[in-house]
């Protein structure tokens, strides 16, 4: 290192001599600081999304590395929230990563005393019949005066409003025709 | 809003920087109170009042903007004479029957129009008003001087001429000159050449009277000019990321989307006559083309197997006898009426008012299944409930089997939310879900895919829906499994089914089988082939409506009734408030957002005296969706609890209602059981057993039921405890101490939390007396990184009847000092509580209690 270098390292110099006077911008930057790079930028690509919270609806740029979120930060380019985020929507990228994620199925049985590990398909077979025997053994045909019911009485279902339009139409539409009317979200409460 | 909202309130300070004045009307002073010029602190539930008493203030003084009054809304319409005020009637409505609890509205029909009401029968039966529009005819006589008595104008008038300053004060606890200031401030910021905007949150909705909270809002709204203007408008700030959308396609019982009624056995027997019940055959505006939307949804649904002879298989769709809200379920849990139940997202053990009744009622299921990112309390309730150490729900005594769903988020799947202001933006996919974890999309379409197969052979005439159900959808994604919600999108959008066309407008869509379109008022986000909601032009490279953001219903209007944002003639109000205007020499309506109204109709335009439907709608008719074309300051129909918002005391209340021998909204809809237990209000005894008026609400770090922040480390750091804010003077009254220990008990529950004295509660002075009022967030619950007990134990189930929403805002407690009991000790203290306020087993809360009641 010659003297003329030892001496720009030094932030002082840079600070008097440089476009900082103040040393609160370059002058002051370290050199492990020079050599980061922000993971926004060595991202492979960004997904324009919307945050998942409450219903205003901001913007979120969602940065991708090796098929892993990297980052999520606020999109500048959205007329309704200009870039910004608050604690919740900031905290998006610890709700898609967190590994308190639930990743695996669980399963309860009755009067069970502890959580089992059960399989996809399994259990989505066993949803299934379930669903059904429960609508045959509840369903309603007619009225006391002969008008139609069609439905059943005996299947609920609560939540929608964190979903997206298209799940809700095929939630909508799915327990419609399977005669299940107790179909509700937050909007109720 | 800065609480619960923060980046939408970054507008209110854009405006204050403006030079807005900024008022916050609040029991709490929270962050927003802090970026406010003026907080106003009221008591909790007593809202109508304070805006009861503004409506006074503007008829009281004239303030109202007449230009817009007389031809915009309903104020010169006569009203029959057979209508009935509270005023004459000690707080209730003419038509009130003490039987059912329910109104005959007949009587407040308008003149002449009598006989075009139906007696309601069930208090759950107006419900089917909140899908579409009320009956009303489209001619009815009126006079557009005012003067006639029996016009709204005057009946309003009259109605609020008791709300006076004063009787705000001693209802409300709001200072006389506090109070006139809001009136003065608003109604000189309304008029040609400014509009005043009005926000609320659940804080009007959860309450026994909400729908009419909002209608007073409205009213004034109208009176000073300030709908479908720009920088006006009542504008609800909702609390989830779609919770628009799962309204307008709804999860909801009511409703089939685009707000067409789920059929009622008796009413909608037919297909005519649930066509007619939404059409109201004679009537004005966009309702009348109903049936090409409800066989639009039916081709949607069943395709090729709708047809016109067998009425787009309308037969198939199932009815509905009367309330079938989640509260009733609840309930209907508890008595082992239901044998399984979904959970998609939402947690109702820490989120809905009642969570023992939530408890319990889960654990006297079949099976659950719970869909959820993290690990939720509706899904551990069977071993780590608050009914555990009670040994009312113990694990080897809980028969309910219980799948745990992993669900992906919203990073990993793609789709479309609608936000606040009915804007839908498309989100593109950043990755996979990890492990099990599954989208919405492919667990119903699965599901619907298994249940379809176990049935296909089935010739049982309840299996031919769901045989029937179009379920083919394009496949994508590394596993070749994941429907294309775009294809979704677009059957929702809709086709021309004879040439395979996206339709671009639902005026597009026929009655005659040959168009699709899953919720008419979403047709258009696929305009031109386009997915509409996936536009992504930079806020700052277009106007300030910013039209080519994302898409909102219908047809990208960005502010709905926005014909009324120009003067009858088609002119702007004022040239600082120019919005949409008709260009007569274009012959057409134009401005900075899409027109609401048909764009080639004139102002001058007056319907022949035969014409019903759109072409009814006069040139001046600038709502357009309702059946006279005017906005309503009195409701002739429609509304279960009466045609004008009225003062009544919440469900629980230590005061005695000063306007009326009425205390309480008399046709709330109670479920009077002893495991939902009502704590006593005057003209009752015993209401000093709870002397507090409490509220809940939000935090900023904490999202709804916990499920979604208190799992994360970042907000439970910043959040990490239940507690309960009182004003010094209470802490005084009842010896809490700041970060120690209380307990807050109702007829429900009793929940410790930690005390936080504050000055952002004050005392208020009500009726001649001090009234202190104390607030707890309901974030919490037994699981996560921050676990607490949930606020929500505390309510009890009393709804508003026209929308089945709780009253969470507001009830009455007692809190002392240090820790609640634990195990069966807790529920002897509780049920000490019950009998020193008299709530035997058996008991009942009176619900009609003026002077004349028996009693």
């Amino acid at each position: 290192m010659g003297v003329r270098t030892w001496i720009e390292g030094w932030p002082v110099y840079r600070q008097l001599t440089g476009t900082d006077p103040l040393g609160r911008g370059a002058a002051a930057q370290s050199e492990r600081s020079k050599e980061l790079t922000a993971r926004t930028g060595t991202a492979d690509r960004i997904a324009k999304s919307v945050c998942p919270y409450c219903a205003v609806g901001c913007g979120q740029r969602i940065f991708v590395k090796d098929e892993k979120i990297v980052q999520i930060e606020g999109d500048p380019d959205s007329p309704v929230s200009r870039g910004r985020l608050c604690p919740k929507g900031s905290a998006s990228l610890s709700l898609v990563t967190s590994d308190r994620r639930q990743r695996r199925v669980l399963y309860r049985k009755p009067y069970g005393t502890e959580w089992e590990s059960l399989d996809l398909e399994t259990a989505m077979d066993m949803i299934a019949d379930r669903v059904v025997a429960a609508r045959d053994a509840t369903w309603e045909e007619e009225d006391e005066k002969g008008r139609p019911l069609n439905r059943t009485l005996g299947i609920s279902s609560l939540g929608g409003a964190t979903l997206d339009n298209e799940e809700n139409y095929l939630i909508k539409k799915l327990f419609t025709a399977l005669g299940a009317i107790q179909i509700e979200n937050q909007a109720r409460i | 809003m800065a609480e619960a909202h923060p980046v939408g309130f970054q507008w209110v300070v854009e405006a204050k920087n403006r030079g807005a004045r900024i008022f916050h009307i609040d029991p709490r002073f929270s962050r927003t109170s802090a970026l406010a010029h003026t907080h106003v602190p009221m008591r909790a539930g007593a809202d109508i009042a304070f805006l009861g008493g503004v409506i006074n203030y503007i008829l009281t003084n004239e303030k109202d903007f007449r230009e817009y009054v007389v031809a915009y809304t309903n104020a010169s319409m006569i009203v029959s004479e057979d209508f009935r005020d509270t005023e004459e009637l000690d707080g209730l409505f003419s038509g009130y029957d003490t039987e059912t609890n329910t109104y005959v509205q007949a009587s407040w029909a308008y003149e002449g129009m009598e006989q075009h009401d139906e007696p309601h029968a069930d208090t759950a039966e107006p419900m089917r008003h909140e899908s579409h529009g009320p009956p009303v005819p489209r001619d009815s006589p009126r006079d557009p001087t005012l003067q006639h008595p029996r016009c709204v104008y005057q009946i309003l008038k009259r109605h609020y001429a008791r709300y006076t300053p004063e009787v705000v004060e001693r209802l409300c606890g709001v200072p006389q000159e506090k109070f006139l200031e809001v009136c003065a401030a608003w109604t000189e910021n309304s008029g040609r050449e400014r509009t005043t905007a009005l926000v609320y949150s659940v804080g009007w909705t959860q309450h026994s009277v909400g729908v009419q909270y909002i209608r007073t809002g409205a009213i004034i709204q109208l009176l000073l000019g300030n709908m479908g203007r720009p920088g006006g408008g009542v504008l609800a700030l909702r609390g989830h990321a779609s919770i628009q959308g799962s309204t307008d396609i709804p999860t909801l019982f009511n409703l089939l989307p685009g707000y067409l009624p789920m059929p009622h056995h008796e009413k909608h027997e037919t297909f005519e006559q649930w066509i007619d019940a939404i059409r109201h055959p004679g009537q004005k505006g966009y309702w009348s083309k109903a049936e090409s939307y409800a066989v639009s949804l039916l081709k949607a649904y069943f395709g090729t197997a709708a047809t016109e002879d067998n009425d787009w298989g309308f037969d198939w769709l199932p009815r509905l006898t009367g309330d079938h809200g989640t509260y009733r379920q609840a309930l209907d849990m508890i008595d082992g009426k239901i044998r399984g139940y979904f959970l998609l997202g939402q947690n109702p053990a820490v989120g809905s008012a009642n969570g023992r009744a939530q408890r319990l009622g889960m654990a006297n299921l079949e099976w659950l299944v719970v869909r959820d990112l993290y690990m939720i309390e509706s899904a551990t309730f069977w071993k780590g409930g608050p009914e555990g150490p009670t040994g009312e729900i113990v694990p080897e005594r809980c028969r309910t089997e219980v799948f745990f769903m992993p669900a992906a988020s919203h990073a990993e799947k793609e789709g479309t939310f609608t936000q606040t202001q009915r804007m839908l933006q498309w989100r593109e996919k950043a990755v996979d879900p990890p492990g099990d974890a599954r989208s919405e999309l492919w667990f119903f379409y699965h599901l619907g895919k298994r249940v379809r197969e176990r049935l296909a052979g089935s010739t049982l005439p309840r299996d031919q829906a769901i045989r029937n159900l179009t379920w083919d959808y394009d496949l994508i994604g590394a596993r070749g499994d994941e429907p294309d919600a775009a294809d979704v999108l677009k059957e929702i959008n809709g086709y021309d089914l004879t040439t395979g066309r996206l339709l671009s407008t639902f005026n597009e869509m026929k009655p005659d089988g040959s168009t699709s379109g899953g919720c008419w008022i979403y047709t258009g986000v696929f305009k031109d082939g386009v997915n509409q909601a996936a536009r992504r032009k930079p806020g700052r490279e277009q106007n300030w409506v910013a039209p080519e953001w994302g898409w909102a219903w219908p047809a990208n209007r960005r502010t709905l009734y926005n014909r009324a944002s120009a003067d009858p003639d088609g002119n702007p109000w004022s040239e600082r408030k120019r919005y949409v205007w008709w260009d007569n020499a274009a012959g057409e309506w134009t401005g900075h957002d899409v027109p609401d109204f048909e764009k080639t109709k004139p102002p001058s335009y007056r319907p022949p005296e035969d014409a019903t439907g759109v072409a009814a709608i006069a040139g001046d008719d600038a709502f357009i969706m309702q059946g006279d074309g005017k906005g309503w300051l009195y409701a002739p129909s429609g509304l279960i609890d009466g045609p004008m918002p009225t003062h009544y005391e919440p469900a629980e209340s230590m005061v005695r209602n000063p306007l009326y021998g009425q205390q309480s909204n008399p046709t709330r809809k109670v479920y009077d059981r002893d495991d939902n237990l009502t704590n006593p209000s005057p003209p009752e005894k015993h209401s000093e057993v709870f002397p507090y008026v409490f509220s809940t609400s939000r935090l900023t770090e904490h999202h709804t039921a916990g499920g979604m922040s208190r799992q994360l480390a970042y907000l439970s750091e910043l959040q990490p405890e239940m507690f309960v804010e009182v004003s010094p003077e209470l802490a005084a009254e009842r010896g809490l101490t700041h970060l120690g220990w209380a307990h807050i008990v109702t007829a429900r529950a009793a929940i410790e939390a930690k005390v936080l004295v504050t000055s952002r509660l004050t005392p208020l002075r009500i009726e001649g007396r001090t009234i202190h009022q104390l607030w707890l967030p309901y974030h919490w619950g037994s699981e996560g990184l921050v676990t607490g007990d949930s606020a929500n134990d505390l309510i009890g189930i009393t709804l508003d009847p026209n929308v089945l929403i709780q009253e969470s805002k507001v009830g009455t407690c007692d809190i002392q000092p240090g820790r609640r009991p634990i195990g069966k000790a807790l529920l002897a203290y509780v049920e000490g509580y019950r009998r020193r306020a008299g709530l035997f087993p058996g008991h009942h809360t009176p619900i009609v209690t003026t002077e004349d009641a028996d009693g």
